[in-house]
């Protein structure tokens, strides 16, 4: 999915949630972005709501991928989104989470539903890397509003 | 309650030739903990117990942690600060005691208010770093790293006598779980350590976790158990390996077969304690079930290996070569480890492969070498010159996913790395 000549990279902010340490996913997802010709900001991991928030306001980036692997994601998952779509800027922008959710290894029905009630656009639970290539791959990057 | 010197506890499973396992467990349900710190006592191999801390106690959001606990959520590890006091006493009452240390594992870069917990509650055993606790665990800065953990090793220190020897780990062996050459690993260890024994502590242990290449894992613990031998002066060290810390095998066998090598190796190269990893690992948090089963499979596995005679390890590999120019070089720019430690990272000196941190260099790059060794790909500014094998390329996301998943890939299919 490489861009159109003369049309800009779509922008994409990465980001992990406040409590989670992982890396090794926000390198890859970088990596892969990239790749499929975005052009990314990262904001490593343990990112405060409020940095994750200022930063999508100053960059107002075409796409915001959350990821947690750590098993908090549906906590922290849910109160960064609530943040982010508190902002009337970020009001239009596309939110999506991925990674391992919870804590169990299970698929949380109930929990995804909460996220995607929040703002989400998009809820990645067992990190299905092709589903959301195939979410990319649909012009536009908005899917869903 | 009757103190069990940690550091002592181990010592003398040593000397009766056993090793000493221990699980990475931690759940927010105080009943559920004690539950699982009751089994690991009673399982069928010499364990010392753990608390794996939850990620809001980590990050120091205590109050995430209370929401958290007051909303029933299951966090991923026991929140240590925001439990009362008496629960936690209740989960360690008739179990922690001369027979079964207890150590508290958590990850903070900022570890105070969990060093003050654990102290209060009669527990004198921990894990950290300012390095191996920041890099891989935060953003926040070093030198702030640096500050908090000199006082949390001197609040650990102050609690020393009355048959008391606090006892503290450098996590400087995982530094970010994977694709970190061994002599990186062995220096953080050691550094670390001494900064640890700078700071007061008289009872500390060095880690490494198992890599790709078991050869190199064998040379990468003897040069540790070296450098520990020459530096570490008549503080009581013992090394403690961790079974793999990168990506896991899917497969039930793949992983408790990863981890019975993992427990071979530690018997082999002559280490003092193992911790293991469960069969779970790739797919959630473990069971106080998958946890017992990890730790019995390793007993077992490790009763089987021979280890190697007394004295200090010949070995004169090329980790040790490296190791041994790292740990000086950083000694070398300040008799203050913490200070030295700043500068070697700002410099380059020392460099973690793939690690955001911002005060990480992030110039080294490390590959699989066709032999299964972890290489550098380029050594950026550390003082390893010539020691890059291949022409750095771009790698991509299929590269580094192939690099992280090899082990994985191999357990899976029935092979061992
Ligand atoms: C390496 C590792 C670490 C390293 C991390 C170093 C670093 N800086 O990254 C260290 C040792 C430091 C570490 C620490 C911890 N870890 Co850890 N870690 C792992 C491990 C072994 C591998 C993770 C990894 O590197 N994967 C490689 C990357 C590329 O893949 P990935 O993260 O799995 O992500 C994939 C998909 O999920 C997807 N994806 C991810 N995000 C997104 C987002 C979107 C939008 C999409 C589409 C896809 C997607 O893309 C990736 C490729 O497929 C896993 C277990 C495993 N998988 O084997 C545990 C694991 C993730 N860790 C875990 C935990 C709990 C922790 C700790 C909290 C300690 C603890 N209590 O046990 C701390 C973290 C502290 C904190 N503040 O959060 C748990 C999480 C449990 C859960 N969710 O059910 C796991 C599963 C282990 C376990 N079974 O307990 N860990």
């Amino acid at each position: 999915m490489n861009s159109m000549p003369g049309t800009p990279m779509p922008t994409v902010l990465v980001t992990g949630t406040s409590s989670d340490a992982h890396t090794w996913n926000l390198v890859y997802l970088q990596l892969l972005l990239e790749e499929w010709g975005h052009e990314v900001t990262n904001l490593g991991p343990c990112a405060p709501d409020d940095l994750v928030m200022g930063s999508a306001v100053e960059l107002r980036p075409d796409l915001i991928v959350v990821s947690s692997v750590n098993g908090h994601g549906h906590q922290d998952g849910l109160r960064l989104v609530q943040v982010l779509r508190a902002r009337p800027e970020l009001a239009g922008t596309t939110i999506v989470i991925g990674g391992k959710l919870g804590t169990d290894g299970l698929r949380n029905v109930g929990q995804v539903r909460r996220l995607l009630a929040a703002g989400y656009d998009r809820v990645f639970d067992d990190g299905d890397v092709h589903a959301f290539r195939d979410m990319l791959a649909r012009p536009p990057v908005r899917a869903v509003s | 309650m009757t103190q069990a010197p940690f550091g002592e506890f181990v010592a003398g499973a040593r000397a009766r030739g056993t090793l000493v396992v221990q699980p990475r467990m931690g759940f927010s349900d105080p009943g559920r903990m004690r539950q699982g710190l009751a089994r690991t006592r009673a399982a069928d191999a010499v364990t010392v117990g753990t608390l794996t801390l939850d990620s809001y106690t980590r990050v120091r959001d205590l109050d995430a942690a209370r929401r958290a606990l007051a909303e029933g959520v299951t966090l991923n590890g026991y929140p240590i600060c925001t439990h009362p006091p008496e629960t936690t006493r209740g989960v360690l009452d008739g179990i922690h005691d001369a027979s079964f240390p207890v150590q508290v594992r958590h990850g903070s870069p900022r570890p105070e208010h969990i060093v003050a917990a654990l102290l209060g509650l009669g527990l004198d055993a921990t894990e950290g770093g300012p390095v191996s606790y920041c890099l891989p665990y935060s953003r926040t800065p070093l030198a702030e790293a640096v500050v908090c953990w000199r006082t949390a090793c001197e609040m650990l220190a102050e609690h020393t006598g009355d048959g008391r020897v606090p006892h503290l780990e450098s996590f400087g062996g995982c530094m970010l779980g994977q694709l970190c050459p061994p002599a990186v690993l062995v220096a953080v260890s050691v550094l670390e350590g001494l900064f640890f024994a700078r700071h007061g502590l008289r009872s500390v242990s060095l880690s490494y976790a198992q890599q790709t290449s078991p050869q190199q894992d064998l040379e990468a613990v003897a040069a540790l158990q070296r450098l520990a031998g020459e530096l570490l002066g008549t503080v009581d060290w013992h090394v403690v390996l961790y079974a793999y810390m990168g990506v896991y095998p899917l497969s039930r066998g793949g992983g408790l077969n990863l981890l019975e090598a993992a427990a071979r190796l530690a018997v082999t190269s002559g280490a003092s304690r193992l911790i293991v990893k469960t069969a779970a690992e790739a797919h959630r948090i473990p069971t106080v079930a998958d946890n017992v089963e990890a730790l019995e499979a390793a007993a077992r596995a490790a009763a089987t290996a021979t280890a190697p005679p007394p004295g200090p390890p010949a070995a004169d590999s090329e980790v040790y070569a490296e190791a041994r120019t790292l740990v000086h070089a950083v000694l070398d720019l300040h008799d203050d480890v913490g200070t030295a430690l700043l500068t070697a990272f700002r410099r380059g000196l020392l460099d973690i492969p793939y690690c955001l941190h911002p005060d990480n260099a992030g110039r080294a790059r490390s590959f699989i070498d066709h032999d299964g060794r972890l290489r550098w790909g380029d050594t950026g500014a550390l003082p390893l010159g010539g020691a890059a094998v291949s022409a750095a390329r771009k790698v991509t996301s299929a590269d580094l996913l192939a690099a992280l998943s090899r082990v994985r890939r191999a357990y899976d299919s029935g092979g061992t790395a």
